[in-house]
């Protein structure tokens, strides 16, 4: 224990006389959780809107005017013909055309029906297809008797004529994030990253700057038992980690003021389990590289792989079932999920059992693999 | 083992896939003695301490150092020795003081200890002025002797130097050989490697490695005599080209 001490000083001493180290561990990811946080957004805004008019009644005119109004649509001057409606989004100069056709405000008035077509650049399917939602309600806003024909552009995509409701109204009630508020969602998520960043590089390449400078071989003659240095060694970044969420959640809470609905104690007793994970993995990875590059490449390969593939940015649910499966052995899938269930929904500790487990089990692996692949006998 | 021997080593091998670094090297190390460990770059002189410290396995032989077997014993062995290696081995962002400290702790020593150790040593090297100054900052030869102070705090029975004075000038050097002096006087026994044929002259035995195999091992006045020349330099040459 006492040895475990003498290292647990020096690393400290070192972290916070690097100069160089200290606004990385601290001010970047802080800049990062402000930035990411504002500009990681699926909210499609400013979509550049053009239509094809063949009727000119005051009717049409109506239609386009609610489309002006729309805080999202950026209406551009409209379309004399199809053909160069269709260059102009080729050129990628639009982004949905509608086309009003003859006798719109006719059909209206005698059919009680009428027909739109709607072009959208379908090459971002899923900003196409948050369009396309737009496209509809604006348009049963003006009156609920016309059908919109959607044609997606640029990609084929099956048929998906959006049937009207017409004599069905619902009333969508947001849970735990009433006002849909993308950043309440994402703040939680962002912070995952950034605590799992810091802690799983900086654990990585500190042992292998040890190897590289010559002083783990100096290490390596002392009697020190291999515990005691692995705890040693990593006790520190544990810390940081902490560190690093205790101000992410305050500037959650201040800047973007994310809720905490849950128990701030229990987004901490989870993070400390979590942060072993990253620890032993940081300390494996750094028994098998012989320099901090090497370390970094391998460990930046890994934290990609588990960002995108956390839920962070895309559901898990529309990922195939391969990898799906492949997430069950992604820990900061784990964690984006507790804190999400934690900080927006209230969780209990029961409720983020499984995930809990999980994360233990890692963990217990993870520091096994590290101790074991640890040799000061080569 | 032999009470008066503190190394023993037997046929030690050490290779790396087809290449054998050392090559059933045998040979004894009194107590209290300066042995000089001597070969050119290459010649396995690297290898063959890592396996004596215990941070290399041997393939094949047997060695003992401190009485403690180097294959089933390695953290005894680290217990009753001190290594310098040949790459500069304190940490460069601490101060001297606290490089004492750390290795001091790391080797088991009380803090009280550690303070009264660390005094003696400031005092007896003269550091008082930059005691508080990060060792990178200091002079290389200064950094090996505080390094070299350092590997002797927990008072080890064998010290082992891995061309300690590469890249010193020569004054430093003199100093340096006249701390291993008092270490050796004081009863510790020096296990030095190097490639210099004046510091081979200061030693009590020198053996020489040629391509992983020990050629020579005598004294350095009886290797003189041996191979008829006048000094250490020449018998390395007569040897180094076969």
């Amino acid at each position: 224990m006492k040895t475990i001490l003498f290292i647990i000083q020096k690393e400290f001493k070192q972290i916070f006389r690097n100069k160089g180290m200290l606004p990385i561990i601290f001010v970047l990811p802080l800049l990062q959780l402000v930035i990411l946080s504002n500009a990681a957004t699926f909210e499609v805004k400013n979509i550049k809107f053009s239509y094809i008019d063949n009727d000119n009644t005051s009717f049409s005119r109506a239609l386009i005017d609610k489309f002006e109004a729309s805080t999202y649509f950026k209406v551009l001057d409209k379309f004399e013909s199809q053909k160069t409606a269709k260059q102009a989004m080729l050129k990628g100069d639009v982004d949905v055309v509608l086309e009003i056709p003859n006798h719109f405000e006719k059909d209206l008035i005698t059919n009680k029906k009428t027909n739109l077509l709607v072009a959208i650049n379908a090459i971002d399917g899923a900003a196409a297809g948050v369009e396309n939602v737009y496209i509809n309600q604006i348009v049963q806003q003006f009156n609920k008797n016309v059908i919109v024909d959607l044609k997606k552009s640029m990609v084929i995509t099956p048929s998906t004529n959006t049937e009207l409701l017409k004599t069905i109204d619902s009333i969508p009630l947001f849970w735990y994030n009433k006002t849909l508020n993308y950043k309440t969602f994402m703040v939680p998520g962002i912070l995952v990253l950034l605590v799992t960043m810091i802690s799983l590089f900086l654990s990585g390449m500190n042992i292998v700057r040890e190897k590289e400078i010559g002083t783990l071989e100096q290490i390596n003659v002392t009697p020190i038992k291999k515990y005691q240095f692995i705890v040693g060694k990593l006790f520190p970044f544990w810390v940081i980690g902490f560190g690093l969420l205790t101000i992410g959640l305050i500037l959650g809470k201040l800047i973007f003021n994310v809720p905490m609905v849950g128990s701030i104690a229990l987004i901490y007793f989870y993070t400390a389990i979590y942060l072993l994970v990253l620890l032993g993995m940081g300390f494996f990875i750094s028994n098998f590289t012989d320099t901090q590059q090497q370390a970094m490449f391998i460990a930046w390969f890994f934290v990609v792989i588990f960002i995108l593939m956390s839920g962070l940015f895309t559901p898990i649910e529309s990922m195939p079932e391969w990898a799906q499966f492949l997430t069950e052995f992604n820990p900061i899938r784990y964690f984006v999920e507790v804190m999400r269930m934690v900080m927006l929904k209230g969780a209990s500790f029961t409720d983020i059992l499984p995930q809990f487990v999980k994360t233990t089990v890692y963990a217990l692996v993870m520091n096994s693999l590290a101790v074991w692949s640890y040799r000061k006998t080569s | 083992m032999n009470n008066q021997n503190v190394i023993e080593a037997q046929k030690l091998t050490k290779k790396f896939g087809d290449f054998t670094a050392v090559n059933a090297i045998s040979f004894k190390v009194k107590k209290g003695e300066i042995f000089g460990f001597l070969g050119a770059n290459g010649a396995g002189k690297t290898t063959a301490m890592k396996m004596l410290i215990g941070i290399s396995k041997p393939t094949s032989g047997e060695a003992k150092v401190v009485d403690y077997d180097v294959y089933t014993q390695p953290e005894l062995i680290k217990n009753n020795i001190g290594y310098m290696s040949q790459k500069f081995a304190l940490y460069d962002d601490l101060t001297v003081r606290e490089n004492i400290t750390f290795f001091g702790g790391i080797y088991g020593l009380k803090r009280s200890e550690i303070k009264q150790k660390a005094e003696a040593l400031i005092n007896e090297l003269g550091l008082h002025e930059v005691a508080a100054d990060l060792v990178g900052s200091l002079p290389l030869g200064w950094k090996q002797k505080i390094a070299f102070s350092v590997a002797l705090l927990h008072e080890p029975k064998i010290i082992f130097l891995d061309e300690p004075t590469g890249g010193v000038d020569p004054i430093t050097r003199r100093q340096f050989w006249e701390m291993i002096y008092k270490t050796a006087h004081e009863g510790t026994t020096v296990f030095v490697t190097t490639h210099y044929m004046d510091e081979a002259e200061y030693c009590d035995r020198v053996s020489i490695m040629v391509n992983g195999k020990i050629k020579a091992l005598d004294s350095p006045t009886e290797l003189k005599k041996q191979f008829q020349v006048a000094s250490m330099n020449d018998v390395f040459l007569k040897l180094a080209r076969g």
